[in-house]
């Protein structure tokens, strides 16, 4: 018996060990291989430079315009997803029966489920053509239908999460401001959207998070031109779809192209571990407000 | 048909959760500018009564309501009320104080604002009257703008009513508005009750016997969902009409 209970310890341990391991193992190829890339281009240029032509004879590495491309995707989809996220997860909570609650939430979320490549392939040949008929210069590949499409895809991360935010704030103030008069509208948007705003923030953060490092959507619908602009009708690249581009081309293993991709996806990286210990650090700081 | 002075009556008042009948043939008449208590053990129905009469009730699922209930003889479940009017009129106050995240102030003037009300001076006003009201204002006017979350219990339940009071309504309904504060502060919100009766109607649920007897001038004592008497407060703890009513208040059970 006892010699059971140590073995289900040892692969208890030994998973959560492996786990870690990995992560670290992750960590130290990044930084290794972006400390050799740095060795042959300074910090700076990488930093301030507003060209990145790797892949040219006139090299240039400067990662703004991959950057810019992230940010405006990830901008697009939150102005999407923010707003309708929010109106749901009011609705859901407030308003709608219990019932349809219990059974629209899970449905929700299966637009997370559907695989992102779909999503890129109906931001190419559906919503784009669509916003053609309307916005004629749009070029075929723009960040507007990726980031449109990537809002719809993070709409249940959001509703979901800030429902849950929304659920938890303690019934006796929801009462309070009904026992007041105010109407549920008011009662929403003047009292448990406050009270509730660090899960929201929490739910904002990891949708942001989760925009940046997306992948395949954008590689399909956003184009891969990298460029230095706001502008969303024409073609840009992301920091993702950038990596994705070198990984499946022919650039040789162990030159200076490749390790590009190491320095992009250190970028990476560093934005998402921020955003999460944001979401972390907020979520710690504000969730003990009413016990 | 109800007499002047009967500021809230129930008429044959029948309410169920589901299929749980919890309140059965309630009539009951209070007056106006007076305090009305309401005893029982637990789950006697009478906080569900005290829910009625603002139709706090209305968000849980499967409550239904018969019968009538009458504020100044207007039936407040018919279908031209609108419950945010009626709560205008029939203010509560929570078992556990609940400020809202807000400021001090932001939490007195909170039934203004939402009411449209943006003038500084009216809400710089109520706040004040409200707050002396309560005989909180010297205790907290160097503190309107900090978190009303960083107030005693005590002060934060004053600060309840004091909100509840800031938008004028004419009865006010509080759940055991002591039993999560220490004697002190029980003591203060009852002396505070003997006050504010001259202007509002209350309807009390309590707990406490005592303070039942030290608050109210009506008591209703309530068992198993029905109202089993209901009398001067005086009459009823000191020649109670019922074998329950009188085990009760002497502690027999409960």
């Amino acid at each position: 018996m006892r010699v059971q209970e140590k073995i289900i310890e040892g692969v208890l341990w030994l998973s959560a060990v492996i786990t870690i391991l990995v992560t670290i193992g992750i960590i130290w190829v990044l930084l290794s291989e972006s400390l050799t890339f740095f060795k042959e281009v300074s910090i700076v240029d990488f930093l301030t430079d507003t060209q990145w032509t790797p892949l040219f004879a006139d090299k240039h590495f400067g990662i703004l315009p991959l950057v810019a491309g992230t940010m405006l995707t990830t901008a697009i989809a939150i102005a999407v997803a923010l707003p309708i996220g929010l109106t749901i997860a009011i609705y859901l909570n407030t308003y709608a029966p219990a019932g349809f609650r219990a059974t629209i939430k899970p449905m929700l979320e299966i637009l997370a489920t559907i695989p992102t490549v779909v999503y890129g392939f109906f931001a190419l040949t559906v919503v784009t053509p669509f916003l053609q008929s309307f916005i004629p210069n749009l070029a075929g590949f723009n960040s507007l239908s990726a980031g449109l499409v990537m809002g719809i895809m993070i709409i249940p991360m959001i509703s979901s999460l800030s429902e849950d935010a929304i659920s938890a704030v303690p019934k006796s103030l929801r009462e309070g401001a009904y026992g007041m008069g105010a109407t549920k509208f008011q009662t929403a948007f003047g009292v448990l959207v406050p009270a509730a705003s660090s899960g929201i923030l929490v739910s904002v953060i990891l949708a942001i998070s989760r925009a940046v490092g997306e992948t395949m959507l954008v590689a399909i619908a956003a184009g891969q031109q990298p460029r230095l602009t706001a502008n969303p009708l024409v073609p840009i690249e992301t920091i993702t779809t950038y990596i994705v581009q070198v990984s499946l081309g022919d650039v040789p293993h162990g030159s200076l192209e490749y390790r590009t991709i190491f320095a992009a996806g250190i970028t990476l990286f560093v934005f998402t571990f921020v955003l999460n210990n944001i979401s972390f650090w907020i979520r710690k700081k504000y969730q003990e407000k009413y016990d | 048909m109800s007499k002047k002075n009967y500021k809230l009556e129930a008429r044959n008042l029948n309410a169920y959760y589901g299929t749980f009948h919890a309140l059965k043939d309630i009539n009951i008449a209070m007056e106006e500018k007076a305090v009305t208590a309401f005893i029982g053990p637990s789950g006697c129905g009478k906080s569900t009564f005290l829910r009625t009469l603002n139709r706090m009730n209305d968000y849980i699922d499967g409550f239904k309501v018969e019968g009538d209930i009458l504020l100044d003889g207007r039936d407040i479940y018919a279908r031209d009320v609108r419950v945010d009017e009626l709560r205008k009129e029939v203010g509560m106050v929570f078992q556990k104080p609940n400020p809202f995240p807000k400021t001090v102030f932001e939490n007195v003037v909170y039934g203004l604002k939402i009411q449209g009300i943006k003038d500084k001076k009216v809400l710089n006003e109520v706040a004040e009257t409200s707050l002396r009201k309560t005989a909180l204002w010297d205790e907290v006017k160097d503190k309107l703008d900090k978190s009303a979350l960083a107030l005693s219990g005590g002060q934060q339940q004053r600060l309840c009513i004091a909100r509840a009071l800031a938008i004028s309504p004419s009865v006010i309904l509080m759940d055991e508005p002591t039993s999560a504060l220490d004697p002190i502060s029980t003591a203060k919100i009852e002396e505070l009750l003997y006050e504010l009766k001259e202007d509002y109607t209350i309807v009390i649920v309590t707990h406490n016997m005592q303070q039942a007897g030290r608050v109210s001038d009506q008591t209703a004592f309530f068992y198993m969902g029905e109202l089993i008497e209901f009398s001067k407060t005086k009459t009823m703890f000191t020649s109670p009409k019922h074998e329950r009513t009188q085990n009760y208040i002497t502690g027999r059970f409960g």
